[in-house]
């Protein structure tokens, strides 16, 4: 049975990857889950200087998921280097560095930083609802997501995704200007935006009044976005978006996910990609499927 | 991990005393994350109240759904549970004059500090809206003094009305409870240069310090920072605490 996956010129030993966010980097999951089984793992969003994020309150449950502000709380790049990449490098997995320029010119800079051994990959964060500058404000302009993925593409040997926002009228234009920049994969979906309000202050729960909303209750939505980002493009896509069991994570591949990325509920239950991956073997034992590949993008339309 | 409720009795309006088997010793100050049931997603961060030889008790008061779920729970049912969590309160052989300073809901992790403390010389302050728990098992550990807001037990006021006049005597002070709380506890302990640590609340996603969503502004050199309550905390030195 092989769980292989390809995107671009990197082999992953199999589709199931934790998603940008929700995982850290690795440090904390890893006295739950042995990292080494992961297919890649997709680090927290990084800014080229250390930020600070959104006051709290931060999460805020919904029915069957979760609005968040976080606002890209992270180490920066260079902390990054210094303090967690030399953790994640004693892994056999791939590591995807999410990277959240607000400016074109940082995330050239930080793909430059990061062009080095133990990265894998990049993620472009051209889809984050909670930050003022960058983020989803690129994200839903196909002009910026194209110029992005292109200048990127001009500096960096490593593979380079695109993560989209679900925020948009038409997914299709915003893969297609990530396949036209030269990106290699494109990733979705980042969080729906949403907001919740204290009835009893009237006042909006978040200081942005606007949040990210994922788990559960997105994944249908999720599943539409990507089967239509697969029908635009010809690059992997990574399918992502309220996964939380191995037959979420096979819908998303017979849509057309090359992989997976599971996210929220990796808060729920730590240990839940190790479930996930054993039941995608035990799927493709009982329908004699031998090749991963043979499952994605298979959807009998 | 799945743990057996050995009880879930009301010993107050609205709040609950659960115990449920559970191995993994904690220390004063530490949370677990239960999973509470029903139609909730994430796990909630519950402070512990005591431990015994393979049994945990925890405190808390029917809030919301979550809560309201765990209520309805009984004997020989079972949870998943994961922890202990977090950085708790840090324990000094050298302070012999202790206070221990709670309000309302905070006060549960104070019971497993204060049996914990070796000092002979604990004064203990509870505050209460009215209503007053755990008064007995906090007595066998310590000197108790109740403030209810409502004067209908003890002193009328609030713990701070009561700490005045002999606090200053403190070595340290611990504290937990309503951030208001937390925050004068604060400046007395700032006013009379008292080491102090209090345990924050708020609201959390992945509980083992991944997810960034439970921050708690503290005070650095050049600025601020926000650290991570589940990891970092949930007790923290009150002077780096801004509130």
């Amino acid at each position: 049975m092989s769980l292989k996956v390809n995107i671009g010129n990197l082999e992953f030993k199999n589709p199931v990857f934790v998603a940008s966010g929700t995982f850290g980097f690795g440090k904390e999951y890893s006295q739950y889950v042995d990292l080494n089984k992961l297919g890649a793992i997709m680090v927290k969003g990084l800014t080229l200087n250390p930020k600070e994020g959104n006051p709290p309150p931060r999460i805020y449950e919904t029915p069957s998921g979760i609005l968040n502000s976080v606002g890209l709380q992270n180490p920066g790049v260079d902390g990054f280097l210094r303090d967690e990449l030399p953790f994640l490098k004693k892994f056999d997995t791939k590591v995807i560095v999410n990277i959240a320029g607000e400016t074109i010119e940082e995330f050239v800079t930080m793909a430059q930083k990061l062009d080095i051994d133990g990265v894998h990959a990049l993620e472009l964060n051209v889809s984050c609802p909670n930050v003022k500058e960058g983020g989803m404000a690129f994200g839903v302009n196909p002009n910026s997501i194209y110029e992005i993925t292109k200048r990127v593409k001009g500096v960096t040997s490593k593979i380079v995704i695109v993560k989209l926002t679900p925020n948009v009228a038409d997914i299709k234009i915003y893969a297609k200007a990530a396949e036209d920049g030269g990106a290699d994969a494109v990733s979705l979906i980042n969080t729906i935006t949403g907001m919740a309000v204290d009835i009893n202050s009237r006042k909006p729960i978040f200081k942005n009044i606007f949040a990210g909303l994922s788990g559960p209750a997105v994944k249908p939505i999720a599943l539409k976005y990507v089967y239509e980002a697969k029908k635009a493009v010809s690059i992997p896509v990574i399918g992502m978006g309220g996964i939380s069991s191995a037959e979420d994570a096979i819908e998303f591949m017979i849509v057309g996910a090359t992989a997976v990325a599971i996210g929220t509920y990796n808060f729920i239950n730590p240990t839940c990609t190790m479930d996930i991956l054993e039941g995608i073997k035990k799927y493709m034992n009982e329908n004699n499927v031998s090749d991963i590949n043979q499952i994605i993008n298979s959807i009998n339309i | 991990m799945k743990h057996t409720i050995i009880r879930n009795d009301e010993i107050r309006s609205g709040v609950f005393r659960m115990e449920f088997d559970f191995a993994d010793i904690p220390t004063p100050g530490q949370f677990v994350m239960i999973d509470c049931g029903g139609n909730t997603l994430l796990k909630r961060p519950f402070s512990i109240c005591d431990f015994e030889k393979d049994k945990m008790t925890v405190v808390y008061e029917v809030r919301g759904k979550g809560t309201y779920n765990l209520s309805k729970m009984k004997i020989s049912d079972e949870i998943d549970v994961t922890g202990p969590h977090g950085h708790g309160f840090d324990i000094f052989d050298k302070f012999n004059n202790i206070f221990v300073v709670g309000g309302g809901i905070g006060i549960p992790p104070l019971l497993f500090l204060s049996k914990k403390l070796k000092s002979k010389n604990i004064n203990i302050v509870l505050g209460f809206r009215s209503d007053a728990f755990l008064i007995d098992e906090f007595s066998k550990y310590g000197n108790v003094l109740i403030t209810t807001e409502d004067g209908s037990y003890g002193m009328k006021g609030y713990v701070t009305d009561a700490m005045k006049g002999i606090i200053k005597e403190a070595d340290i002070i611990y504290g937990c409870g309503p951030k208001p709380m937390l925050n004068a506890v604060k400046d007395i302990s700032e006013k009379y240069k008292i080491p102090c640590q209090i345990s924050v609340e708020e609201r959390m996603g992945c509980g083992i310090g991944a997810c960034m969503t439970c921050a708690c502004k503290t005070v650095t050199e050049d600025g601020y920072h926000y650290k991570k309550v589940c990891k970092d905390g949930p007790v923290f030195w009150a002077k780096e605490v801004v509130f």
